[in-house]
């Protein structure tokens, strides 16, 4: 997918909406990809939040314009027009709370039935750190240690199998130590099918689904969180 | 803005036109305030301090007691000094003695503040002196001595009440923290379900809710419905809205009527979230329904328009607008740039900085109100919802006054800091600095689908003020001010004169001024802190309108001194001024300094104020 080795790299608009229940921590992700930071208490959003953020790939440049929407209930009749263009979505559960992915799932049928043919979805599942089994709060750590005592209540098998079904890309995130979320973004350019980007605004009358192979949980080990990402800049 | 109209909630509808706004109970004046005796225990006001004043214009001003704090009304506090009557009682018998250690006093004036407390922290001749000069600072008795100290814990009125997850806190102690707060609101469905409570967690809260849904609901079936009671120090105000019952529970003195208005910007709250059919089709179909949920996440849009209230807001205590201090030109060259670059799509455009409006362009026949810009503002600039997000927000909402049936959408940029203004591109990336100096863009459509229309306005707006200066102007307006906030320092309005603050209201323009807090707020810093200090002042204001609205009260002037602070309140029916000023401060110094803030704030009205902005 590859192509064209110009001085200058192609650099192209990719439209992404953010889709979930309340409090999964939609916001706190882009959060942490446009600003590297994290707030304890992030209030909930109201309507939907418009930003811009570029992500360098080795070949070109991908200009993330995401749509960060609210996820209560009451907003939910606005979300198509968030999703009616979006070339890539990502669809966020809690990993804490079962029910946020039902309605993750909810989301990616919304999705699979409404929005552009080919759109690239993510699933995440957001605040690992709330585990014991990896990148927990000191933001390092792998392995999936079941410990009775930790917060997960959605096992990473049964997410990830749903995943694979649906041929969803699938990722396990915390964006308040920052473990993955580049890698969710950056997962999502790679898999950005290059005839979509040429026709970066308009919904492109879409096309095979290139998928990346990289649709199981990245366990890329220790990362600095704060190290300003290599894909934020 | 309603420059052509007087405030009022019915004038404008929208294209075509809506439904007629259904009634709604208007926040009367007072009109239990002569059934029920006040309860504050404080009395900034009282009989023997009032005197009649001539004022240049013609206007005298009287006294007439019935719109006083009954002083009989409940009055805690173990020392007495709540009352100042008796306290300048004692004050006079005691100054006699007083006197003879500094034989070259003038007569005693307010002496309240000598009695007040530890008499022997300075020396009493020391004291003496000090309380005569007329440079006493408003409320330094207060603070020095405590006397009367109504605010005391003020500031922990806003810590959170630990839930019951926290360990270590039982239940009586988080009671005894929920009691301690001097300020509540309670909203409840007429089922009794509980919909929001400022303190207290719903364990908490419950069986409260219920007592309150009893004794409203006692009263509903009778002709004569509840409509506030005291109980204690603390005044119990009820609203009802259709399904909905609003109490608010204040022990820092405000009037029924101002209770009212605050409850009633609650209501609006709701109406904005939800519009009000979907509130009335929520109860039609089950009238034990649960509003909690619909509502969710809007707890702290209600919590922050809350704590506005407490804190004390001019804006809605009088219920207008501020705007940013500008030249006419320069206020011209913005609105004119805003408004060639204006999108068919637009209905309302705003600048707003550090919460002051700077431009408003709108058709000709739809003026804003200020009851939806106190919900915009709150929203964008008290609760954390919207800046926080950084970028740029689309947002659909109702502005219940302007139509409480149907939504808006609103496009929000945050300017960038005129430092760092290289790019036109809204600043996605720098975390909100001090909300004071934030420069915001709101632009207001009937159209859900045209937020990249008003995106590129905003962009266009963005480079025209970038290449015009218009951006530079408005920060170095805030920039301007003692504390950043855009507001002239007082000494810039009226140099000389005694007064150390003033709220002055253009009543044709629904817009008020005030002169900068900070230099008001440092000078006590020592004493308290500046929450506390700023609800002192804003009491203050609180008892002085509420004097001169109580219905009956035909009052053009008061002056008062109490509280450790004189007061003078003039309404004409170009404006209201309320001033302030250390309580030693002669009546005549004070009239002087009203005068100069009133030939200030002609001279400036066109600064001042927006009068008509950009119409299209
Ligand atoms: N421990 C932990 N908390 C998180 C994480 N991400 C978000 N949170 C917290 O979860 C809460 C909700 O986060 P938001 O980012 O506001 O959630 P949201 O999905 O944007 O919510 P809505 O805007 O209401 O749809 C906040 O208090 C965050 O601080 C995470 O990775 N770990
Ligand atoms: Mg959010």
């Amino acid at each position: 997918m590859a192509d064209s080795a110009g001085a200058p790299r192609p650099s192209s608009s990719v439209k992404l909406v953010l889709l979930g229940e309340a409090a999964v921590g939609k916001s706190s992700l882009v959060l942490r990809f446009v600003n590297n930071d994290f707030q304890e208490n992030k209030e909930p959003t109201i309507g939907a939040a418009f930003l811009t953020q570029k992500c360098n790939l080795p070949e070109r440049t991908i200009k993330f314009e995401i749509w960060d929407t609210a996820g209560q209930e009451r907003f939910a009749s606005l979300a198509p027009m968030y999703y009616r263009n979006a070339q890539a979505a990502l669809v966020v559960y809690d990993l804490t709370k079962p029910t946020s992915l039902i309605k993750a799932k909810h989301w990616v049928a919304e999705l699979q039935r409404q929005a552009t043919p080919g759109i690239v979805i993510a699933l995440v599942g957001n605040k690992l750190d709330l585990t014991n089994d990896s990148a927990g709060s000191s933001g390092e750590g792998e392995g999936g240690g079941d410990d009775a005592n930790d917060a997960r209540k959605v096992p990473t098998e049964e997410a990830q199998t749903y995943a694979e079904q649906e041929d969803l890309l699938f990722f396990e995130t915390s964006a308040k130590t920052g473990y993955n979320v580049t890698e969710v973004f950056t997962a999502i350019a790679n898999a950005i099918p290059e005839t979509s980007l040429k026709t970066a605004r308009g919904p492109s009358g879409a096309s095979g689904v290139n998928r990346s192979e990289e649709q199981r949980v990245n366990l890329n080990g220790p990362r600095d969180p704060n190290a300003k990402e290599g894909c934020a800049c | 803005m309603a420059p052509e109209t007087p405030p009022g909630r019915n004038e404008s509808s929208p294209d075509p036109p809506p439904p007629p706004l259904p009634p709604r109970r208007k926040p009367s004046e007072g009109s239990l305030q002569v059934a029920f005796t006040k309860p504050i225990p404080t009395t900034a006001v009282s009989s023997v301090d009032i005197a009649t004043l001539s004022f240049p214009d013609g206007t005298r001003g009287t006294f007439p007691t019935n719109t006083m704090r009954v002083v009989s009304s409940p009055i805690p506090g173990p020392s007495g000094h709540a009352s100042p009557n008796r306290g300048s009682e004692d004050g006079l018998t005691d100054s006699m003695s007083v006197m003879s250690f500094a034989p070259t006093m003038r007569p005693p004036g307010d002496l309240a503040s000598l009695v007040g407390g530890e008499l022997n922290k300075k020396s009493r001749a020391w004291n003496m002196l000090r309380s005569q000069s007329a440079t006493v600072p408003p409320f330094e008795s207060v603070e020095e001595y405590g006397a009367s100290d109504d605010l005391a814990g003020f500031e922990h009125e806003f810590d959170d009440i630990p839930d019951l997850t926290t360990e270590g806190v039982t239940d009586d102690q988080r009671l005894a923290l929920w009691k301690s707060k001097m300020k509540h609101y309670m909203i409840l469905s007429s089922a009794g379900k509980p919909i929001y409570s400022r303190h207290g967690d719903l364990s908490l809260v419950n069986s409260y809710m219920g007592i309150v849904q009893t004794i409203i609901s006692f009263y509903e079936g009778a002709s004569n419905p509840l409509l506030g009671f005291t109980a204690g120090n603390a005044r119990f105000v009820i609203a009802i809205e259709g399904p909905l019952y609003f109490v608010a529970i204040s022990r820092l003195g405000e009037s029924d009527a101002q209770l009212r208005a605050q409850l009633d910007a609650l209501y609006m709250q709701i109406l904005s979230t939800l519009t009000l059919p979907t509130l009335k089709n929520i109860f039609v179909h089950r009238p034990s329904s649960d509003l909690r949920k619909p509502l969710e996440g809007t707890e702290s849009l209600l919590s922050s328009l809350a704590d506005s209230f407490s804190k004390g807001s001019p804006s809605a205590l009088l219920g207008a607008l501020e705007c940013l201090r500008l030249r006419k030109s320069q206020r011209a060259t913005i609105t004119n740039a805003f408004l060639k670059v204006r999108s068919e799509k637009l209905l309302y455009g705003l600048i707003v900085a550090g919460g002051k409006l700077v431009s408003v362009i709108r058709p000709r026949k739809h003026s804003l109100h200020p009851s939806d810009l106190q919900l915009i503002f709150n929203m964008l600039f008290e609760s954390g919802n919207v800046q926080a997000g950084g970028g740029e927000s689309w947002i659909p909402l109702c502005l219940p006054a302007f139509n409480n049936r149907g939504y808006l959408y609103m496009y929000v940029s945050f300017f960038d800091p005129p430092s760092n203004t290289t790019t036109a591109e809204p600043a996605p990336s720098d975390p909100p600095t001090n909300p004071e100096e934030q420069i915001a863009i709101i632009l207001i459509s009937p159209d859900k689908e045209s937020f990249y229309d008003l995106q590129e306005m905003r962009n266009k707006v963005a480079d025209k003020l970038l290449a015009n200066g218009g951006l530079a102007l408005v920060a170095a307006a805030l920039a301007a001010s003692p504390d950043r906030s855009g507001r002239p320092a007082l000494a810039a309005v009226a140099p000389g004169s005694p007064l150390s603050h003033f709220l002055y209201k253009s009543r044709a323009n629904v817009q008020f001024c005030m002169p900068s807090l900070a230099p008001f707020l440092e000078h006590h810093a020592a004493a308290a802190a500046a929450p506390v200090v700023r609800r002192r002042l804003l009491s203050l204001y609180h008892r002085l309108h509420a004097s001169m609205h109580a219905k009956h009260a035909h009052l053009r002037v008061l002056h008062s001194v109490g509280d450790g602070a004189a007061s003078l309140a003039w309404i004409t029916p170009v404006f209201e001024l309320y001033c302030v000023a250390g309580p030693n401060v002669s009546r005549a110094a004070m009239t002087q300094g009203a005068n100069k803030v009133v030939q200030w704030a002609k001279r400036e009205e066109e600064r001042l104020f927006i009068i008509g902005g950009g119409v299209f």
